[in-house]
């Protein structure tokens, strides 16, 4: 390699680096203003639902009321409020919670987050180690007995929904046989997150293993590889070091409607085992009016996922340089 | 194969289950010191009267409490939790009988004006330091406070210029509570109340330990700060998933105390508790999926626990607006239409008992029924028919009237029976609406839409005015929105009354002008439902629904 090329390479890596960088923080802007809207949005709409947070089957004194609304300050116009909401958020105060007097809004996202990022977590790792493993073994052995027993249960696992699928799991594994725990977080060992974790990555497995098959097969189809088998590779070796990084494109590209299934997921299997994250608190926060709480959890897990996309969009182009950012 | 054989073969499981929660809990060693068994009667369970090494109770408490303040507390999970922190004045028999608590005794003077309770010298905070009147003064001061932002400050309200003070109209030193000396509290009242010493039990009236609040504020309650006199303290706090609280071993009367831990599980889910009841994992729940109320009948029976309970189901009927403004004869015809038995055999089914009066069975006072409760079916429906005809209705003119409820099962089977009685017997058109909590909540506190509403209420205390005064003209839960001058002036003259059978007289007389006017119909009186484990012991059903852990203990299984 000459000097000059050599020179153009470093150039191209500077530029690259360069579009890197700028892609970085254009995303970063315009992830303001979305932030903006969701939280105005969740605002006004936990605004508009009727009845409030101290409404109770003890109806409390119109006195204690107006005093109790005073030192929320919902007295206030809501465009005041709403200034003072995001006056705080600036600073990372997410406010108090108006259900759980003893906490802040803060306090209670820090002890559930750990909890649901937990669940979550496992739940995508497993979704992602049997759908792919399921999806390349079916593409292998396309149209025999193995995929069609796979696709239907695939199939089968897209169309149960969780909150069939879970107190059937616990009737069965925790009433009847007595295996695992039915609710709960007991001591914190992870026995108590598995029938939660499966109910939750279920229908993700499901999902990833049909995508990773219909990649799998395509890539197989493509030139390259029969080139590879063509120069006598061995199987093995063809599948995971050419074909797997290729036909996991379309899977990198669902990672984000993927955590984003998974948070939805998780508000109705918190719920359902008892386990106290982010999701419980969200639904229990929006039954109770806890309207700090509710906008909490929104603004919280709407970084999140803005940050998520990001990250996809960045392993997407690691995975595959073509792709114009 | 029936449960019970399962449960058995399980029993292992169990063990190592609690084995790790004791591990976790780090209380292995304190357990062998475990007094032994009290006198505790007959007690059933696979082993007899054996305890278990283990004393750790699972008990499921429904939603998440609010708080753990008892001065900002308002509702069912947060007492319970509550009883076991705190002892107040009074306390409770594990049958509801009212017997002295952090104090030893009291006397009443000046024609029950004047209370004087003599604490307990050895009563100690759980850092150690002493209870004294002193923080029974600054405790009630606090609770009426208008800074505390207290739901639930008007229960004090008998007490000598506790209103005004909740107003913010006198200073909170004005409060008629004082400390004659370090062991010695005077409560002074601004009328007799039969009941005062029953409202001693209540969460509003318990003593919070001042150096702690002063020093954390709003954490108080929290786990690391809350400082309480009771026989249990708080451990650890998760919120929407348990609070786990452990043996006071500073409190007075510890050694008759025998469960070590005890986890409060917030589960809102009365399907998800029936199952974690059945896996072992509750020992003692706060209700049962009326569904399942007929399998549990049959193969749980041993387990099943009810008993009465101081709350009335009823429907209230908005007088403020048509069609029921003005309109008496028509609603005793709605009342008079519904068959109570048939909705509390065939649809709650749980042995609630069919209410015809407003007021449940209370002691002291004399339970009220309409005359024509004790009339036939025929007799009632024939003069339902002519006083629906009175009222300008018929067959041509159907009533047509919206019954609203908030959404649960439960509530519309009722809903539908009652709808369709009043078809079958009146020919009434009815619309059923439900909606969720909180909005059914707003709609039926302003009264703008309403007509027919379900609604319940559970009493504060062991007496008929916590009942009596929710249709006061000026009460902020009296939702039918009736105003009547003879009962407003009959409560009043009760709860000035000094004589205990005058005053019984009086709301009874009360009480026959609300069931003959009917602003509500009474559907059914509440029982309890406890699903509780053979190895837990100790348990007492009563009419408040009021259960002390120190009062309890698991037995050898």
């Amino acid at each position: 390699m000459d000097g000059g090329a050599a020179r153009l390479d470093a150039h191209a890596h500077t530029a690259q680096n360069r579009t890197m960088l700028s892609f970085a923080f254009r995303r970063f802007l315009s992830a303001i203003p979305t932030l903006l809207i969701l939280i105005a949005l969740a605002f006004a709409l936990i605004r508009v639902a009727p009845g409030g947070p101290f409404d109770t089957e003890k109806q409390i004194p119109p006195e204690i009321e107006a005093r109790l609304n005073e030192a929320y300050h919902l007295d206030e116009p809501l465009y005041q409020q709403f200034g003072r909401y995001l006056t705080g958020l600036a600073q990372g105060d997410f406010g108090p919670s108006f259900q759980y007097k003893d906490f802040t809004v803060t306090e209670l996202i820090a002890a559930g987050f750990p909890v649901s990022l937990k669940l979550g977590g496992l739940a995508m790792l497993l979704a992602l180690l049997v759908g792919i493993s399921v999806g390349t073994l079916a593409a292998l052995r396309q149209n025999s007995r193995t995929d069609h027993v796979a696709m239907a249960a695939a199939m089968t696992g897209i169309s149960i929904p969780n909150f069939v699928l879970a107190p059937l799991l616990v009737l069965l594994f925790a009433v009847t046989l007595r295996w695992l725990p039915a609710g709960g977080l007991g001591d914190g060992s992870l026995i108590n997150l598995v029938l939660p974790v499966i109910s939750l990555a279920l229908p993700q497995i499901a999902y990833i293993a049909r995508l990773t098959r219909g990649s799998m097969i395509e890539v197989l189809r493509s030139d390259f590889i029969r080139t590879a088998r063509a120069q006598g590779l061995p199987g093995r070796e063809i599948i995971l070091g050419h074909a797997l990084k290729p036909a996991m494109l379309p899977i990198v590209s669902y990672l984000g409607p993927a955590t984003a299934g998974i948070i939805t997921g998780s508000v109705v299997i918190e719920q359902i085992f008892g386990v106290p994250g982010l999701g419980r608190y969200f639904v229990q926060g929006a039954l109770n009016r806890d309207y700090t709480l509710v906008m909490g959890v929104v603004v919280f897990y709407g970084v999140l996922i803005i940050m998520f996309n990001f990250l996809v969009d960045l392993a997407y182009r690691w995975l595959d340089p073509r792709v114009k950012l | 194969m029936t449960f019970f054989a399962r449960r058995c073969e399980s029993k292992t499981a169990t063990v190592i289950v609690l084995a790790a929660l004791l591990v976790l809990t780090g209380n292995a060693c304190s357990n062998k010191n475990s007094p032994a068994p009290r006198d505790y009667g007959e007690i059933g369970g696979p082993s007899g009267t054996e305890l278990a090494i283990v004393q750790v109770l699972q008990k499921d408490n429904g939603a998440e409490p609010q708080t753990l303040d008892p001065h900002r507390a308002t509702g069912v999970p947060e007492g319970n939790i509550l009883r076991d922190l705190y002892e107040p004045l009074v306390m409770e028999e594990p049958d509801g009988t009212l017997i002295p608590g952090a104090a030893s005794g009291w006397t009443s003077s000046d024609e029950g004006l004047r209370y004087e309770f003599a604490l307990r010298p050895d009563g100690r905070w759980s850092n150690g330091d002493p209870v004294t009147a002193h923080d029974f003064v600054f405790s009630m001061r606090r609770a009426l406070d208008p800074a505390t932002l207290s739901g639930y400050a008007s229960i004090l309200y008998p007490i000598k210029n506790a209103e005004e003070i909740n107003h913010g109209e006198q200073p909170v030193e004005n409060l008629g509570v004082r400390a004659l000396d370090d062991y010695t509290l005077e409560i002074l009242l601004r009328g007799p109340t039969p009941y005062f010493i029953g409202l001693l039990n209540h969460s509003m009236a318990y003593a919070v330990h001042p150096p702690s609040v002063l020093e954390h504020g709003d954490r108080f309650a929290r786990a690391g700060n809350l400082v309480g006199n009771g026989a249990y303290v708080l451990k650890d706090w998760v919120v929407q998933s348990h609070i786990e609280l452990t043996r006071n071993v500073r409190f007075r009367d510890n050694g008759d105390t025998t469960i070590d831990t005890v986890f409060y599980h917030a589960l809102e889910n009365s399907d998800a508790v029936f199952k974690r009841y059945r896996a072992d994992e509750i020992d003692l729940t706060q209700g049962i999926p009326s569904k399942q109320f007929k399998w549990i009948r049959t193969n749980m029976a041993d387990e099943y626990v009810q008993s009465a309970y101081l709350g009335s189901y009823y429907y209230g009927l908005n007088v403020t607006r048509p069609p029921f403004k003005g309109q008496p004869g028509l609603r005793r015809a709605l009342s008079m239409a519904i068959d109570r038995e048939i909705i509390t055999e065939k649809l709650s089914g749980a042995g609630e008992l069919p209410a015809y009066g407003w007021i449940p069975p209370v002691q002291g006072y004399e339970p009220q029924r309409p005359e024509w409760a004790e009339w036939t079916r025929e007799e009632r429906h024939a003069e339902a028919k002519r006083q629906y005809a009175e009222a300008g209705y018929s067959d041509r003119k159907p009533l047509v009237v919206e019954i609203l409820y908030n959404t649960s099962q439960d509530h519309k089977r009722i809903a539908i029976a009652i709808s369709s009685m009043w078809k079958q017997v009146l020919g009434i058109q009815t619309r059923l609406l439900n909606q969720e909590w909180k909005v059914f909540l707003q709609t039926r506190a302003t009264r703008f839409t309403t007509e027919a509403f379900r609604a319940g209420w559970i009493g504060d205390y062991n007496d008929a005015y916590t009942f009596a005064e929710l249709l006061y003209s000026n009460n902020e839960q009296n939702d039918p929105g009736w105003v009547n001058a003879d009962y407003d002036r009959l409560l009043t003259a009760a709860s000035m009354e000094r004589d205990l059978e005058k005053r019984a007289r009086l709301m009874e007389q009360a009480e026959r002008i609300l069931l003959d006017e009917t602003p509500l119909i009474p559907i059914y009186f509440y029982v309890s439902k406890h699903l509780v484990k053979p190895w837990v012991g100790g348990f007492v059903p009563n009419i408040m629904d009021h259960v002390y852990t120190k009062d309890l203990y698991i037995l050898k299984h």
